[in-house]
């Protein structure tokens, strides 16, 4: 039997003091213990996205960090992005343009475009499939969450007053 | 899955995290960015008894250029080296392959260090290191030295760090005004493993090469070096007939076997089909006494 550890982190501004085995992930951390379980889990092994949160800021994968590295640093998760409104138009830009079908993936892609977003101006579509080369989505075939991250990015620069988003609905 | 048990100690200096390795009776494995290793684990291809966190040892992170080298910190993150000005300006072929480093999220937690560190013969730094000829500064906390590159990488994950010692950081040359660079891959999708990819690092001018270093990734059990393709090319201006033959020498210097991805035939077609447009770049790039080619 390995030794548990205890941490304290900051979840969604929240200040949260656990007791971990070392071998659970971040995410595990994050759905079991903590109940936030807007974070997906897919492949544990860095490639589908479901799981990315925020550490520190960045985006990281809840798969591939442990509970105990987080000791002392602070984790957003899309609970935490989505009750801040921070994200509130690019969530709206997905739902007007159906960029998302079971909404697995959806998270992930969230949080990506909200990094990628982040760095100001308006992103071509290439960026925008390049930033989400780590996103797996088996529904949309990505053309829509494409739209919507690109719809939302030229809101932020001011260059679109109005939803020009298709609407699929 | 989920990972295998394991007790975790953090490591406040390298020392700490040596002393900690030699009093392990398992095996101990050091952590730095956790984005091998933590995936082995899940996938319990590996299951070692103790996890020995580097991750708070500040001394490991930083960029510097000193004295004609830039010494990167092992733990400083891909992201930090694609973003680094000093990396663009001074070793720019790094800058070059970072942004074919795996997806975003990857590269916000990866580190260089554990890039050469585990030496994924498929992965694009230690290919790069070879390439520049860099060195890797190992650390047992009492002595430090520097290997070079081409005595660095010995085997299929196997480097020249032995059991408990540390790599503390990793030491590039400047790139000098008539140095010209080039790196390319091919990877089913984008920040996938490459399937095969090309570091080059050409020295000359007026289309003449003086020196050239050309290292491969996902050739080979390590990043690999070509020197027949090499050979070719030293001393000689770069047109397309010694492109020709530098690229026909490649089945001298590798001979991939087939696996699950590819026959080996594939994989040296494409090795040539890389190395022909990598060199033809390089081409323009040295005539025209640009520094930087692609």
């Amino acid at each position: 039997m390995t030794k548990a550890v205890p941490i304290s982190a900051t979840v969604n501004d929240e200040e949260v003091t656990l007791l971990v085995e070392p071998r659970l992930s971040l995410i595990d951390m994050l759905r079991h213990h903590l109940h936030l379980t807007g974070s997906h889990v897919g492949c544990e092994m860095g490639a589908c996205g479901a799981c990315l949160v925020q550490l520190d800021g960045d985006v990281v994968h809840g798969c591939l960090t442990l509970a105990v590295e987080v000791d002392g640093r602070a984790v957003k998760t899309i609970e935490g992005l989505s009750d801040s409104g921070a994200i509130a138009d690019l969530q709206a830009a997905f739902h007007r343009r159906n960029a998302l079908q079971c909404g697995y993936c959806t998270p992930g892609v969230l949080m990506t475009a909200q990094e990628l977003l982040s760095k100001g101006g308006v992103p071509s579509r290439a960026d925008i499939r390049d930033a989400l080369s780590g996103n797996y989505c088996r529904c949309t075939g990505y053309e829509a969450i494409v739209d919507a991250i690109e719809t939302t990015a030229r809101q932020r620069a001011g260059l679109d007053t109005a939803t020009t988003g298709t609407d699929h609905g | 899955m989920k990972a295998p048990a394991f007790d975790y100690v953090q490591a406040a200096s390298v020392s700490e995290a040596v002393a900690a390795f030699r009093a392990c009776e398992g095996e101990a494995r050091y952590l730095a960015g956790g984005q091998s290793l933590l995936a082995a684990l899940n996938l319990r291809l590996s299951a070692p008894s103790l996890l020995i966190d580097l991750g708070r040892i500040d001394a490991l992170r930083g960029i510097d250029v000193d004295d004609g080298v830039v010494r990167i910190g092992a733990l400083t993150r891909h992201a930090e080296v694609l973003a680094s000005e000093i990396v663009a300006r001074h070793v720019p072929l790094l800058s070059m392959a970072a942004p074919f480093v795996a997806h975003p999220a990857i590269r916000n937690k990866g580190t260089l260090g554990g890039s050469l560190a585990l030496a994924d013969p498929a992965s694009e730094f230690p290919a790069v290191a070879l390439a520049l000829g860099a060195r890797m500064e190992i650390s047992d906390a009492e002595t430090t030295r520097l290997v070079e590159a081409d005595d660095y990488f010995v085997d299929l994950y196997e480097t020249a760090i032995a059991p408990g010692e540390v790599l503390t950081a990793v030491h590039f040359p400047v790139a000098r005004s008539t140095q010209v660079f080039a790196f390319d891959e091919l990877a089913r999708r984008r920040g996938d493993y490459a399937l095969i990819g090309v570091a080059i690092n050409a020295d000359g001018q007026r289309g003449h090469v003086d020196a050239i270093r050309i290292a491969f990734c996902a050739a080979a059990p390590t990043p690999k070096r070509v020197p027949s393709a090499e050979a070719e090319l030293i001393g000689r201006d770069l047109t397309d007939e010694t492109i020709a033959r530098a690229v026909a020498a490649l089945s001298a210097d590798l001979a991939p076997d087939d696996d699950a991805h590819m026959a080996a035939a594939t994989r040296m077609h494409l090795a040539r089909v890389l190395l022909r447009r990598q060199l033809a770049t390089l081409k323009a790039a040295l005539v025209g006494d640009g520094v930087n080619g692609s």
